[in-house]
């Protein structure tokens, strides 16, 4: 990635655009169980607005304002997935059982909650991870 | 979960402490903590021994996978309590003594002690396991163990060789007994032992019978290091003396007679068992013998000697195995061997131990192992002299002593061959005890070597690498002292054991051939009266002690002067031609050319479709109910051919990127028209992303150039890029087909009705992710993440032009 970029009508534009595309990605995230979506296609696109402001910003503005250590994103995205199924475990059945329940919450009225989103958090996760550290590494290669 | 399998998993869940009370606990040494746990398990399994006296045996049952029939069973009988007061009993001395052996401020215990206990828990699951499959895993774990405790001092290349040798060997060794237990389960349905032995009319005539015996001996032989899967042995001594004499003398390396012993009523009977082990046994304990007498290192003499009477041991329980021939229990003709076997492994525990617990102090104090630096400690050393004269007396077979004892047994033992009336035994099987007796001089030879090179003779000072030689502090000395003890007391009442430990193991090994209510008859005394096995043992101390004083003329024979082992050499060259071959064949598929790698895994994929759907006559075509195809999906297909035949054609880069794109946002909207929103998303994010790594690093990449290739590798190309495509269509309209033509059911029609009621969504894709195949989601996530690793590693530890790989 060029180190210093400098494209007026790019840095101004990204600023609106990030945050709508974030945005969206964790609508994506969340609505994943009842309408498309899901952790892994939320993280693609978080993943996607990130790499976009790097591509806009520059590496070293990005790493500073978001420093992120994409590896450990990975291995914490990948223990909260094996975690939850843990959790069935303990209980008596099958490994990666996923448990569901509706609850009266106030401000957003009956919310469906779900082990499965803390799974799909960890997918999220490792997603996010995984695609940044594939980028960012082989940009960052010099040699 | 009984406190039986607690106790075996103890090992493990105390290894998990360690490191911590290393770590907080620096002032008292981790050896202290960790010497409870055998000790408090020796006190544990002493409590079955009224039980299995009796004749009574254990089972405990922890299900584990029931489906496959592999379970957690514990099983305690005879032999089995043998093992485990042994392995606990031995492991609570020699911790102690590597209390005081690794008292250096260095030493990394947290290691070691981790290992030790890894170690020992693997071989108690080894010898109470009655599922071959939870004996098959502890096995490997105690050969892993094995390697890292080699290795404990891995800055010395000789440990990192020998742990490597003894990992190479004896995991083949597993692999091979697991091909064999395999076997077993195909012939006996069972992977209990107890099943197996119920059953072992079945396997016996069964055609597998030859080949599961083969396979499961070659486990027990590499393990139990008999000839020629010997040579790891020698090499491993370069372990902390505790280890060696914990693992490579007392305990691990009797793994292997323990599968023998365990496997004899499933196996014996036959003239296979009877010759195979017999005749490897009786040859392994005349090369080890050999072997011994040219060694210079103390600990190698005894690791040969180790070799040697192991060979010993297996030798014995294969002539023992003509009592299921005759299955007459009462007669002590066929029933001797056996009772010889058990007596002389808890004997060889005893003295073998105490022998390189002293070695071991005598490395420590002096500095060198060296026979010819040694010398004249005697006075020095006056405790370690006297457990050495003891011991060795015991290897040697001397009288009064337990190894006397048994020597005796072991040649009444092998001379019944000759009287057995079938299998050649009464033609060939004098041979056996000749080889017996001619591997008893050596031994003799070497135990005299030992003894009298290290304490008589000059002491050379100038020689050691320690100057103020002393004897060594008392805490070293105590776990010798023990075994000593426990030698001597055997030697004076060797019937205290009879009907505690013997006769019960025995009872394991041969179940089944004793007339009701009788019991195997073990009266073990000194005196016999002036027959054949008493002038043997005289022969054996005159033509020994012969050798003995010759040894300055023989021990300048070539032969001699070689101390590296003939099948050291072919280990080695068979070890570096597989290196070598390996790397040609690495060379020659790894061309750093994607488009090569892609070539082999589509061939390999179109290959096996292909045999696959002729095999099975997968192929079916018919048009018959398929929806008809609206317009404009032919101009999208006939948009998407042409970009994709125009493709490699392109000699730009960017336009090259461009189209690639196109291609990718096409098959999403392909997508979209199936109505399968998350698929088209996902297609779209990915084509998002891949563009954004292009614009990344499309400054460093250089210009497409028309490549050179050469034009067969191009038909070659165009051909597997063909037939891919075209067994990919062939397969999607046979599937297609074959759900017309038979009434399968859609496995769709699962996900979609239960996908709300059980999942709790809406979006079935997503359920089916996190939900219902939740595991698999689980392990792609994994792989993933060892792609990104693989990444990082392919890039920022790079190997260099001259590296190689």
């Amino acid at each position: 990635m060029i180190n210093k970029p400098n494209n007026m009508m790019f840095r101004v534009f990204i600023r609106l655009i990030a945050v709508v595309v974030v945005t969206f990605s964790i609508y994506l995230f969340f609505s994943g169980h009842n309408a498309p979506g899901g952790g892994f296609i939320g993280g693609l696109m978080t993943a996607i607005a990130i790499l976009v402001m790097y591509l806009v910003f520059g590496v070293s503005t990005i790493k500073e304002s978001l420093p992120f250590n994409y590896t450990y994103m990975m291995s914490i995205g990948l223990l909260l997935a094996a975690f939850t199924g843990i959790i069935s475990w303990i209980a008596g059945y099958p490994y990666l059982k996923q448990f569901f329940d509706y609850f009266q919450l106030p401000l957003f009225g009956e919310v469906e909650l779900t082990t499965a989103l803390i799974f799909d958090l960890g997918v999220y996760l490792l997603v996010v991870g995984a695609a940044m550290t594939f980028i960012l590494t082989i940009v960052e290669d010099d040699s | 979960m009984t406190l039986l399998h607690i106790a075996v998993l103890a090992p493990f869940l105390f290894a998990l402490l360690v490191p911590f009370l290393f770590k907080y606990l620096r002032k008292i040494h981790t050896g202290w903590f960790v010497m409870i746990v055998p000790l408090v398990l020796f006190i544990y399994f002493v409590s079955y021994l009224p039980t299995t006296s009796d004749g009574h045996t254990v089972m405990k049952r922890f299900e584990w996978v029931p489906s496959l029939g592999i379970n957690f069973d514990l099983y305690v009988d005879g032999l089995s309590l043998l093992f485990a007061l042994l392995i606990t009993g031995i492991g609570t001395l020699v911790i102690l003594y590597s209390i005081y052996y690794l008292a250096g401020k260095k030493e990394r215990l947290n290691h070691f002690y981790v290992y030790i206990l890894l170690f020992m828990g693997a071989m108690l699951g080894v010898v109470l396991s009655d599922n071959i499959i939870v004996l098959y895993v502890f096995w490997e774990v105690t050969s892993i163990s094995s390697a890292l405790l080699i290795s404990y001092w891995y800055t010395k290349d000789a440990s990192v060789y020998g742990a490597q040798k003894s990992m190479y060997v004896t995991v083949f060794g597993g692999l091979t007994m697991l091909g064999g237990f395999s076997l077993l389960y195909v012939m006996a349905e069972t992977f209990s032992i107890r099943e197996m032995i119920a059953g072992s009319d079945i396997i016996m005539n069964h055609e597998l019978f030859l080949p599961a015996m083969i396979l499961v001996l070659v486990g027990a032989f590499t393990k139990s290091a008999q000839f020629p899967f010997h040579i790891w042995l020698p090499d491993a001594m370069e372990a902390p003396t505790p280890v060696s004499a914990y693992l490579h003398s007392a305990t691990m390396v009797k793994a292997g007679i323990y599968l023998v012993a365990r496997m004899t009523p499933v196996f014996g009977g036959g003239a296979e068992w009877f010759w195979i082990i017999t005749s490897f046994g009786i040859f392994t304990m005349l090369w080890g013998g050999i072997s011994a007498l040219r060694q210079k290192d103390l600990k190698a003499i005894l690791a040969f000697s180790t070799i040697s009477q192991l060979g010993m041991i297996m030798s014995l329980l294969g002539a023992g195995s003509a009592a299921f021939y005759y299955m007459d229990g009462d007669n002590a003709l066929y029933t001797t061997a056996i009772l010889a076997a058990v007596f002389h492994l808890i004997n060889h525990a005893t003295f073998k131990g105490s022998l390189f617990m002293v070695a071991g102090i005598i490395d420590h104090e002096t500095g060198t192992r060296d026979i010819r630096k040694l010398g004249g400690l005697m006075t020095i050393m006056p405790i370690s002299a006297t457990l050495s004269v003891i011991g060795l007396a015991a290897m040697a077979g001397l009288p009064p002593f337990n190894g006397f004892l048994s020597k005796e047994l072991f040649f009444t033992g092998i001379m019944n061959v000759v009287q057995y009336d079938m299998w050649n035994g009464d033609t060939i099987g004098f041979i056996l005890p000749v080889i017996a007796w001619i591997a008893s001089i050596f031994t003799f030879t070497y135990s005299a070597i030992i003894f009298f090179r290290t304490f008589r003779g000059k002491f050379k000072p100038d020689m050691l690498p320690v100057k103020k030689v002393h004897e060594a502090p008392i805490g070293m000395l105590i776990s010798p002292i023990i075994l000593v003890l426990a030698v001597l007391v055997i030697s004076i009442f060797p019937n205290m054991l009879a009907y505690t430990v013997i006769e019960p193991a025995m009872m394991s090994i041969l179940p089944g051939i004793l007339s009701e209510g009788s019991s195997f008859y073990v009266d073990i005394y000194h005196w016999h009266g002036i027959n054949l096995e008493l002038t043997m043992t005289i022969g054996v101390v005159i033509i020994g002690t012969i050798l003995y004083m010759t040894m300055d003329k023989w021990s300048k024979l070539g032969i001699y002067q070689k101390e590296q082992d003939i099948i050291t050499t072919v280990y080695d060259y068979g070890y570096d031609a597989l290196i070598k071959g390996s790397q040609l064949i690495t060379r020659a598929q790894m061309t750093g050319m994607l488009r090569d790698y892609l070539v082999y895994m589509l061939i390999f994929i179109v290959g096996l479709m292909t045999y696959t759907m002729f095999r099975f006559e997968g192929f079916h075509f018919s048009m018959e109910n398929a929806s008809d195809i609206d317009l404009f999906m032919y101009v999208i297909l006939a948009t998407l051919s042409v970009t994709i035949i125009l493709l490699p054609k392109v000699n730009n880069r960017m336009t090259a990127i461009i189209l690639a794109g196109f291609v990718g946002f096409l098959v999403a909207f392909i997508f979209t028209v199936f109505r399968a929103p998350d698929l088209a998303l996902t297609q779209l994010m990915v084509e998002t992303v891949s563009v954004i790594l292009f614009m990344a690093v499309f400054y460093h990449l250089p210009n497409l150039t028309k490549d050179n290739i050469a034009p067969l590798t191009k038909s070659i190309n165009i051909v597997v890029a063909g037939m891919s495509g075209l067994m990919v269509t062939f397969v999607s309209i046979s599937a297609f087909t074959y759900g017309q033509m038979t009434p399968f059911e859609a496995i769709s029609q699962y996900f979609i009705e239960n996908s709300k009621s059980l999942g709790g969504g809406y979006n079935m894709v997503n359920v089916i992710l996190v939900d219902f195949r939740g595991l698999d989601t689980m392990l792609e996530l994994l792989v993933l993440g060892i792609a990104a690793l693989g990444v990082i590693s392919l890039i920022k530890l790079r190997v260099g032009e001259s590296d190689d790989v």
